[in-house]
């Protein structure tokens, strides 16, 4: 039997404040435990949230970018449970009327097609804090970090429309894109700044009844939700194929092991008891302070991939990387405005720079090759000032700290020789203290000799360490040497 | 000196008839001497109440005193007092010391008041005869054998006791009034919103509201100026000015439309009490104001209404007390359940288990609609009986409570009557209007009140009649035997 795989997320993206969503606590991630956890977030007896404007204007933000609904009212609800890291016994927020109604995001396929993901709802919500099971607490005690509680989120709930761990790849990288271009969340997944729970279910082809579905949660990469998928779908067909039925349960997946295991089914799922927080009044918004939102709303992706394609002459591909990454979007502006090279700058941010970064496990914000930097050295390339070969040991030396790329270049004296009096003299010299490889190379026979000069070329490389501009020298080696013939 | 009104303690200090060192100590003595027999103060701050009183006095001296400087007061212990144990009454505080002041603790400090202690009450505020206390019962000062009522029991027995001329407390469904009327005293619950509730330990977030207790009307707008204020701590907090309540006092009652409302006076009635009532609304007759009779059809829904939005919101805001963070923690707790369930069952009374219960099962999958939603919809009706009432009439009045104090021990074991104890002071909660509780007579050896609903914000009429009430009778001048 065929398959059909059916998936909706769920994506937390934490919303970039300087503050809290009820309270004035700074929201900076990475902060000694509990030093960033004031009275309102320990939910101390009496304390009172108030709501942060910010939060709200960054949910519609949202919520315009998708072309959503905006809810003009919207209303914060108390969700009931019990766990040490909530500290007041229930979370703040929103369930019968969220701040961003239906909408709709649209992903790029591998194929080239678009398709459209609809949007249930976005609403707005406090984050938990941070149960510490590890490191310095011993077998049996557990330490609380609160420094998150409260820290502002939107829950954007998408409806069933994704068929394959590609397309829901596809749409979380949308609005990962999306949110960072607004510049509503930073973007950081490793510090949980998005993080998704995916349901899936699976169905035979052809079938319109969705199969029953289980949630994996939390997954904080592109890479875990994409494995996770492929685990679940692998789990539930097996199952069915035995003739099984499919539990409704939210699963935990470990990206160490690589592993997922059942959390808990659906029976013992929490009431959790939802009524509107009598402690906030209802976020009512007006049309004028929408459309104030709407007047600021910066380039998305889908208008600045066009618009590189048309400004730049970039790819299609070079378009997409370099313009969905908001932060590298401007970098790639900045460094082209200096370059005056937009073709080779898109080549080096997205290739050199990307898999340096990568490889390091940083985020551009944090490159120590700054976008000054980065055009400098593209303009000695374009110059031919240095080599390919060469660009790449300067680029390494910009990364460590030593200077821009013509300081460099100037006290590694990596210069390229492009002075074709200074190249002849050195053709000359290697010509004339290599006499037995002349003779052979006027021996060989005529369609064989281009194989001999590789021979000269790493001579005269050799004599030049390097800086000897190649095609120049290729170019005077063959000349010299057709001479003699 | 302890029968020295507000007013008149102003106006001595100003006038340095005597220090603010000299009736702080004065009501200290009489607390330590006489609340033995109250028990209407769980925490007395002597060191901090003296400290406090010599800092009003070099202000006075240096004729740079606030509106209040130096009068003593007492706050329910529901207010956190920043480095002052805040207990709400419960075992489950007993060992907390808020870090920080409530807004109406702050504004009383910045007014130079000084802080005697804090005042006795039901349970997280749960209860009508402050026996819920985990601090014992209060005692009634008026006979020592009957409930103040509550859940401001504490405030309102040491206001009758003399133990101090004024005291904050709150009222969520008539914990202000009915302890002043059993109690023989003036209170006043003020509109929602009119107040703070930043730092008041919730029961019930959208009925809960603070307001002062005192001898007389007139000593209740002086507190009220200095307690009432906008809060942007408080999202519900109303962005509203405050008036002078004490500049019309005095103002004429002639043509004040009063509106008698026919269910305020059914059959759980006390006669005492309806005759002391009805008594009331003859002197306001004679004051030139026009008796008219109305009618607030839903009366009857208020009290099942209440007990579920109430315990609905009591359950989640209680739900914080869990052990982790600060409060009552149990023994040798073995797990995460064990440590919740024992903490929670040895933190909290009986009282107090009984609402989050109701409320827990209230808001529970299934029963949301039923019972919630049910008695959110109620609620407007009852809030439109109001408004409707209110376009005819300027204020109104009834009883405060069906009877006057009852014994202890009368209703303890039937909830449910000691819930039909609220049934006249439970509506305007959840109409959030503003109601006060005057003295109005002696039935059976113990006071009763009238009770005075006004329209939202118009606290300063209820206070007008009030006072103008208070300066045509004495019954607010009575004070118990020995006292």
């Amino acid at each position: 039997m065929k398959w059909e795989t059916v998936i909706g997320l769920e994506v937390h993206v934490q919303l970039a404040t300087q503050t809290k969503i009820f309270s004035a606590a700074s929201t900076a991630f990475g902060a000694e435990p509990n030093t960033q956890a004031c009275a309102i977030d320990l939910a101390m007896p009496g304390t009172l949230p108030v709501v942060n404007q910010q939060a709200i204007d960054y949910a519609v933000m949202f919520g315009l970018a998708i072309d959503a609904e905006i809810g003009m009212t919207s209303v914060f609800e108390r969700k009931n449970y019990f766990y040490p890291d909530l500290p007041k016994g229930y979370q703040t927020t929103q369930l019968e009327k969220p701040v961003v109604g239906t909408g709709a995001v649209t992903i790029q396929l591998d194929n080239g097609d678009t398709k459209s993901i609809r949007i249930h709802h976005a609403h707005l919500e406090e984050d938990a804090g941070k149960s510490l099971h590890e490191g310095d607490f011993r077998s049996g005690v557990s330490g609380i970090d609160l420094n998150r509680a409260g820290t502002p989120l939107i829950e954007i709930v998408s409806e069933p429309d994704m068929r394959s761990a590609q397309e829901a790849v596809a749409f979380a990288k949308k609005l990962h894109s999306i949110v960072t271009s607004l510049g509503i969340c930073d973007g950081e997944m490793s510090q949980g700044s998005m993080r998704f729970d995916v349901n899936i279910s699976v169905r035979p082809e052809g079938v319109a009844e969705l199969g029953t579905r289980t949630e994996t949660k939390n997954l904080n990469s592109f890479k875990f939700m994409e494995d996770a998928i492929y685990l679940e779908v692998e789990r539930q067909i097996d199952v069915l194929e035995d003739g099984g039925d499919i539990v409704q349960e939210t699963r935990l997946y470990n990206g160490e092991t690589r592993k997922a295991r059942s959390m808990r089914s659906k029976e013992e799922a929490n009431d959790y008891r939802y009524f509107p927080c009598p402690d906030l009044l209802p976020v009512v918004i007006s049309d004028e302070h929408v459309e104030q939102l709407r007047a600021k709303l910066p380039e998305l992706p889908d208008a600045r991939q066009a618009r590189f394609m048309e400004q730049y002459q970039l790819s299609q591909y070079d378009a997409a990387v370099l313009g969905s990454d908001a932060n590298m979007a401007s970098y790639f502006e900045q460094a082209t405005a200096k370059s005056g090279n937009a073709k080779l700058t898109a080549n080096w941010v997205a290739g050199e720079l990307s898999a340096r970064l990568n490889a390091e496990n940083i985020s551009l914000a944090q490159s120590p090759v700054s976008a000054q930097q980065l055009a400098g050295l593209i303009v000695r390339i374009a110059d031919n000032s240095i080599s390919g070969k060469m660009a790449k040991q300067v680029f390494e030396s910009i990364w460590n700290g030593e200077g821009d790329a013509d300081q460099i270049i100037e006290s590694r004296g990596l210069k390229q020789v492009s002075d074709s009096g200074a190249l002849e003299a050195m053709v000359d010299e290697v010509l004339a203290t290599n006499s037995a490889m002349v003779e052979d190379y006027i021996n060989t026979d005529e369609d064989k000799r281009k194989k001999k000069l590789g021979g000269f070329m790493g001579q005269i490389m050799k004599a030049s360490k390097g800086q000897a501009n190649p095609q120049q020298v290729s170019q005077i080696l063959a000349k010299k040497l057709n001479q003699m013939l | 000196m302890h029968n020295l009104s507000i007013t008149e303690l102003v106006d001595g200090l100003k006038k340095r008839l005597f220090s603010s060192a000299e009736i702080t100590e004065h009501f200290l003595k009489r607390i330590k001497d006489l609340d033995a027999q109250f028990n209407s103060i769980i925490s007395i701050t002597e060191a901090e109440a003296m400290a406090a009183a010599k800092v009003a006095d070099q202000r006075l001296a240096a004729d740079d005193a606030p509106a209040l400087c130096g009068v003593p007061i007492v706050h329910k212990d529901i207010f956190c007092t920043n480095g002052v144990r805040t207990s709400c009454g419960s075992k489950m505080l007993d060992n907390f010391v808020p870090p920080y002041d409530s807004t109406v603790v702050a504004n009383f400090r910045d007014h130079g008041t000084v802080m005697l202690g804090k005042s006795n009450m039901d349970e997280f505020a749960m209860g009508s005869s402050n026996e819920t206390s985990f601090y014992g019962p209060v005692k009634n000062p008026w006979s020592v054998d009957c409930v103040p009522g509550g859940s401001s029991g504490g405030s309102a027995a040491a206001v009758a006791a003399r133990l101090t001329p004024g005291a904050t407390a709150t009222d969520t469904g008539g914990s202000i009034r009915q302890p002043a009327a059993l109690c023989g005293i003036t209170g006043l619950k003020p509109t929602y919103g009119r107040v703070s509730r930043w730092g008041m330990i919730a029961f019930a977030s959208s009925l809960d509201q603070g307001g002062p207790m005192a001898r007389s009307a007139e000593d209740c707008a002086l507190l009220l100026n200095c307690m009432a204020s906008y809060d942007s701590k408080d999202s519900t907090s109303a962005n509203r000015a405050v008036p002078d309540y004490s500049a019309t006092l005095n103002d004429s009652l002639k043509g004040l439309r009063i509106g008698i409302p026919e269910e305020y006076f059914s059959e759980g009635l006390n006669k005492g009490t309806e005759q002391a009532v009805q008594n009331a609304l003859s002197e306001f007759e004679k004051m030139g104001a026009e008796l008219v009779k109305i009618k607030l059809p839903n009366t009857g829904l208020s009290v099942p209404a209440y007990y579920v939005i109430a315990p609905a919101e009591a359950s989640a805001n209680l739900s914080r007390f869990d052990g982790v963070k600060y409060g009552y923690r149990c023994d040798n707790p073995q797990d995460l359940e064990d440590l919740y369930c024992r903490t929670r069952a040895e933190g909290f009374g009986e009282e107090v288990q009984r609402r989050i219960l109701i409320g827990t099962y209230c808001l529970s999958a299934g029963y949301y609609d039923a019972y919630y939603g049910k008695a959110q919809q109620v609620r407007q009706l009852i809030r439109q009986d109001f408004i409707q009432a209110f376009e005819n009439v300027d204020l109104i009045m009834g009883p405060t409570c069906p009877s006057p104090a009852f014994e202890f021990g009368s209703k303890g074991g039937d909830p449910v009557a000691m819930y039909l104890e609220d049934i006249y002071t439970i509506s305007t909660n959840l109409a959030g209007l503003p109601g006060m509780s005057v003295p109005c007579g002696i039935v059976d050896n113990k006071p009763v009140g009238l009770q005075i609903i006004g329209n939202y914000f118009d606290e300063a009429r209820m206070l007008n009649a009030a006072h103008q009430f208070q300066q045509a009778t004495d019954w607010h001048q009575l004070s118990p035997e020995g006292v």
